[in-house]
């Protein structure tokens, strides 16, 4: 009897609508977490593994020793690279490509490289619109990594501690 | 007190009872039975140093760890290797060994595949106590074909070892103490050895490193091919190290029979002409006087169509192909000449005199084991120099002197070629050659109390036995296992029937082993395939000879057919190298690399692709036919030298069984018919020119070919021809004594004039070099002009 009585109370006085949009009212006053991207971004981790670049010295000395140690270690073998010794002896690429098309971005070549020459940088917003564009050269990588200089540099020192 | 000698002993290593000989070093023991202990200094073909304290063992009852490289086996000796001891030990001097070595493996070259970096990864520690700043050392340019990187060194002294022991060349050296120990050449030099790449494989880190393939791959990305070198008629066995299809590096490939442990220079370093500017890419075709690229498909067609119009027409085809070919090519090259009607084949490009060309050997041959040479107790070599010619050879024969005390004599153009003593060393002019052996012959005879056969006798009449002679003639009778061989040098003899017949009887009569050493990878090959205008394969005679090298230059026939040859150089006889050009209506020229009389000559140019680049099979001076594949993809549109053949023998020769699917085919073919082939070097040779020949009053030409030029190949490769032993070989050389003679004395070029040839080369001193006599090297562009190697020459001062 009582059963039947608490029944058509909370049907008739729409008791568990108002508790459904008591949540509702609450969200709506209180700070939004939408990010209205492409005006908005969200925070990266300083580990965020997008586009490649190749980094240089502060004396303009490109920092990769073409060890090789990237390509080996890459497990879709996105990595290519021609080495020789350059007219100051010192041990040199020719050729370094990393085809994005190839890579799964999973870092092991960042992991890999004994003088964080190839790092990966938050980068991801980017578009090929030919064929062939995908295939990024030492040049390309190079230029990307001068432009993304200060935030690499900050990058890795924010994540020394942990290593 | 009694010692009893026993056969057998018995050890304990970790455990395990091992029986084993007395007096063998632990580590050798160890070895065999698969027992891995890490060493740096230690080398199974050099002498033990044990300066690397890395083989450190235990041995019960000593109270130290005892290297296990300089420790002999005792009967019930127990060892471990893994002791806590001996991993405590090992961990130590891996410490050590790492004090002074840079820790920045992704710039050396030898990562990846560096003795130090395995060692140090499977029993070192992970971290060192030591702080202090490292050793630096200068680097020493010792050449075009060794980096060095010395302050990578820890100074195992391999490297010193090897120079000493083996090589016969101490030009490296360790100077200072302690931490100051450095490796060097004592004064800024090159180092010259014919075998100084070696040190780059025994070097256990990346301080002498490959200066040609340096920096350009890691060991990871190789594959390895095995193959056979190409450039002397030794066959050493290689390992080609591939990348991408392209040969990155040459190393060799373990054969006691062979070449042991060891390679020379000429065959590491030979591959760097695969890509060189001069290599053949496309078949061309000389159109209105110039020459032309076209297709493969209108190449053969031309080429069938010229061939046919020669075919079954007696002397309108001719075939020069180079001994340095395959068996395969060979075997192919006859069959199409020969199935077109003609029997005008050849690869004899240096031979002059063709005089006793139906009795010689089926094949050159060595008339005993490569192996066997190191237990020689005498040997005479005759007019050759084994160590620009087959380092190889040479290094077992400098393994009988210094090991079996073995008297060795040499009768050549220059003395003093060895690195080891020789009991006698004559040198004198292609005539003095012929003298010198008729004096052995007689020296001999009159030894052994052997009757001469009448034919010598007429020849050796007036001759008398020096000193030198009579020495030479007891040490050959004296020695157990003594040989006679006779070097490339006699090929070019102008009485090479007479030589032959000479040394026939100085062997026979010592009862020594005769052999006969060729110029080519694959001369024996030749032979054997039938490359000859008298003998077909099996070096049956042909039913009616044809025309021999000399005389398919001389004569005028529709096709000329060359192959692997650039005939201004490797053939030496230039002027008739020229004729060649307006006897023939049209010339095919089969080649890898460019050459200048093709470029002028010939017709119808097919590129070929290298050994390195094709499969076959090359037969050396022991008999040992070494097929081997292909390593890398062939350059550019070249092909394989069996496939270009096959493709005209197929339309040529459609009823001769052509349709070869593999160079396995051609080769199993050929084997069938060398089935019953008996190789013996005691012919009974009887020269028809059988008088010694006048001694000259002119100034005699003695020539060879200078260590890195004997073949397209090697010519063509940059860091070979940049050696300082390619720039001392392309100098004419003579004593001071006859340099003041003829006016030479302060020259430092001169003008050679041979016949109707001349050439302009630099002169150096050489003591060496008998009197009357002028060292002009062969196989130079400078000296294409000059006809034979031997023979009257002027020489005048360049002013």
């Amino acid at each position: 009897m009582i059963k039947t009585i608490k029944y058509y109370l909370k049907s008739y006085l729409f008791l568990e609508l108002l508790k459904g949009l008591s949540v509702t009212g609450g969200y709506f006053f209180k700070k939004k977490f939408t990010i209205q991207y492409p005006e908005e971004k969200t925070p990266l981790s300083p580990r965020f593994r997008g586009l490649h670049a190749l980094r240089r010295y502060a004396n303009g000395e490109e920092r990769c020793i073409a060890c090789k140690l990237c390509e080996a270690v890459c497990p879709a073998l996105a990595i290519t690279i021609e080495s020789e010794q350059r007219e100051d002896g010192t041990r040199r690429t020719t050729k370094y490509d990393i085809d994005l098309f190839k890579c799964i971005y999973c870092g092991f070549c960042e992991e890999a490289c004994p003088v964080d020459s190839i790092v990966e940088t938050n980068v991801f917003e980017y578009h090929f619109e030919n064929r062939g564009e995908n295939i990024m050269n030492k040049q390309k990588l190079l230029e990307i990594g001068d432009r993304y200089e200060a935030q690499l540099s900050a990058d890795k020192s924010a994540d020394a501690p942990y290593r | 007190m009694n010692e009893t000698v026993t056969d057998s002993i018995t050890i304990t290593i970790n455990g395990k009872e091992i029986q084993t000989r007395p007096g063998q070093m632990l580590i050798d023991v160890a070895d065999d039975n698969n027992i891995s202990i890490p060493r740096f200094c230690y080398h199974k073909k050099l002498s033990v140093a044990a300066n690397c304290r890395m083989c450190l063992v235990e041995v019960e009852k000593a109270p130290k760890p005892m290297p296990a490289c300089a420790t002999q086996v005792n009967d019930g000796m127990v060892i471990k290797t893994k002791s806590t001891n001996v991993v405590a030990a090992q961990k130590s001097v891996m410490e050590f060994l790492l004090i002074n070595h840079p820790l920045d493996c992704p710039v050396c070259d030898q990562g990846g595949e560096c003795e130090l970096q395995d060692v140090a990864m499977g029993f070192g520690g992970d971290v060192s106590q030591y702080t202090e700043s490292k050793r630096v050392v200068c680097d020493k340019n010792i050449g075009p074909l060794i980096a060095t990187d010395l302050t990578r060194c820890i100074l195992c002294t391999r490297c010193v070892r090897f120079g000493e022991e083996i090589a016969g060349l101490p030009e490296l050296g360790a100077t200072g103490r302690g931490e100051s120990t450095q490796i060097g050449t004592y004064i800024e030099k090159s180092v010259t050895s014919e075998l100084s790449g070696n040190i780059i494989d025994l070097c256990p880190v990346g301080a002498l490193t490959a200066k040609p393939s340096r920096f350009t791959s890691r060991p990871w990305e190789l594959i390895q091919h095995a193959t056979v070198a190409a450039h002397d008629c030794v066959g050493s066995n290689l390992y080609v190290h591939t990348r991408n299809q392209q040969v990155m590096r040459v190393v060799p490939r373990d054969n006691e029979q062979i070449n042991e442990a060891w390679i020379s220079d000429r065959d590491r370093f030979s591959y760097t002409s695969v890509n060189s500017d001069n290599r053949l890419l496309t078949p061309k075709v000389r159109e209105n006087g110039k020459l032309k690229d076209i297709d493969w498909e209108s190449a053969i067609n031309l080429a069938v169509e010229k061939l046919q119009a020669a075919a079954n027409q007696k002397g309108d085809l001719a075939g020069l192909i180079s001994p340095q070919c395959t068996l395969e090519e060979h075997y192919l090259f006859q069959k199409l000449v020969r199935g077109l009607g003609s029997n005008n084949i050849d690869h004899r490009l240096k031979q002059v005199d063709f005089s006793a060309q139906n009795d010689v050997p089926a094949m050159p041959w060595l008339g005993r084991s490569i192996e066997s040479l190191e237990s020689l107790d005498s040997a005479l070599l005759v007019a050759g120099d084994l160590r620009t010619e087959q380092p190889i050879l040479n290094h077992r024969i400098r393994k009988a002197v210094i090991n079996n005390n073995a008297a060795v004599a040499s009768i050549s153009s220059v003395s003093g070629q060895y690195n080891y003593d020789c009991v006698e060393d004559i040198a004198g002019s292609a005539e003095q050659i012929l003298y010198d052996l008729a004096s052995v012959v007689v020296a001999v005879a009159n030894k052994t109390k052997t009757d001469l056969p009448a034919e010598l006798t007429g020849i050796v009449e007036k001759v008398t036995a020096k000193k030198e002679h009579n020495a030479i003639a007891a040490a050959l009778i004296k020695g157990e296992q003594s040989a006679v061989i006779v070097g490339v040098q006699a090929i070019s003899h102008p009485q090479y029937a007479l030589v032959m017949q000479l040394v026939e009887a100085i062997a026979s009569m010592s009862q020594s082993s005769l052999g006969y050493l060729s110029d080519s990878a694959n001369t024996a090959g030749a032979c054997l395939a039938g490359s000859l205008p008298n003998r077909v394969a099996a070096g049956i005679n042909a039913e009616e000879s044809g025309q021999n090298s000399a005389e398919i230059l001389s004569a005028n026939h529709k096709v000329l057919m060359l192959m692997g040859i650039d005939p201004m150089i490797d053939i030496s006889n230039g002027s008739s190298v020229k004729a060649a050009a307006d006897n023939n209506d049209f010339i095919i020229a089969i080649n890898s690399f460019e050459n200048e009389f093709a470029n002028e000559a010939a017709d119808l140019i097919l590129p070929l692709a290298t050994f390195l680049e094709s499969s076959g099979t090359f037969v050396n001076v022991e008999g040992f036919w070494q097929p081997f594949k292909g390593c890398a993809a062939a350059a550019g549109e070249s092909r394989q030298g069996w496939k270009i053949l096959t493709a005209l023998s197929q339309v040529l020769l459609p009823a001769d069984n052509n349709d070869y699917a593999d160079s396995v085919a051609v080769r199993n073919e050929l084997k069938q018919q060398c089935r019953e082939l008996k190789l013996d070097n005691f012919v009974a040779i009887k020269a028809i020119k059988n008088k010694l020949p006048t001694r000259p009053r002119a100034l005699q030409k003695i020539s060879g070919m200078p260590i890195y030029a004997v073949d397209a190949m090697v010519r063509n490769s940059d860091s070979l021809q940049a050696t300082v032993n390619m720039k001392n070989a392309s100098c004419v050389r003579v004593n001071s004594a006859q340099a003041e003679k003829s006016g030479l004395t302060g020259a430092e070029q001169v003008h050679i004039k041979q016949g109707e040839g001349t050439a302009i080369l630099p002169m150096a001193i050489d003591e060496n070099i008998p009197a009357g006599c002028v060292w002009i090297p062969s196989g130079l562009k400078q000296v294409e002009q000059l006809t034979t190697l031997f023979g009257s020459v002027e020489v005048e001062k360049v002013s």
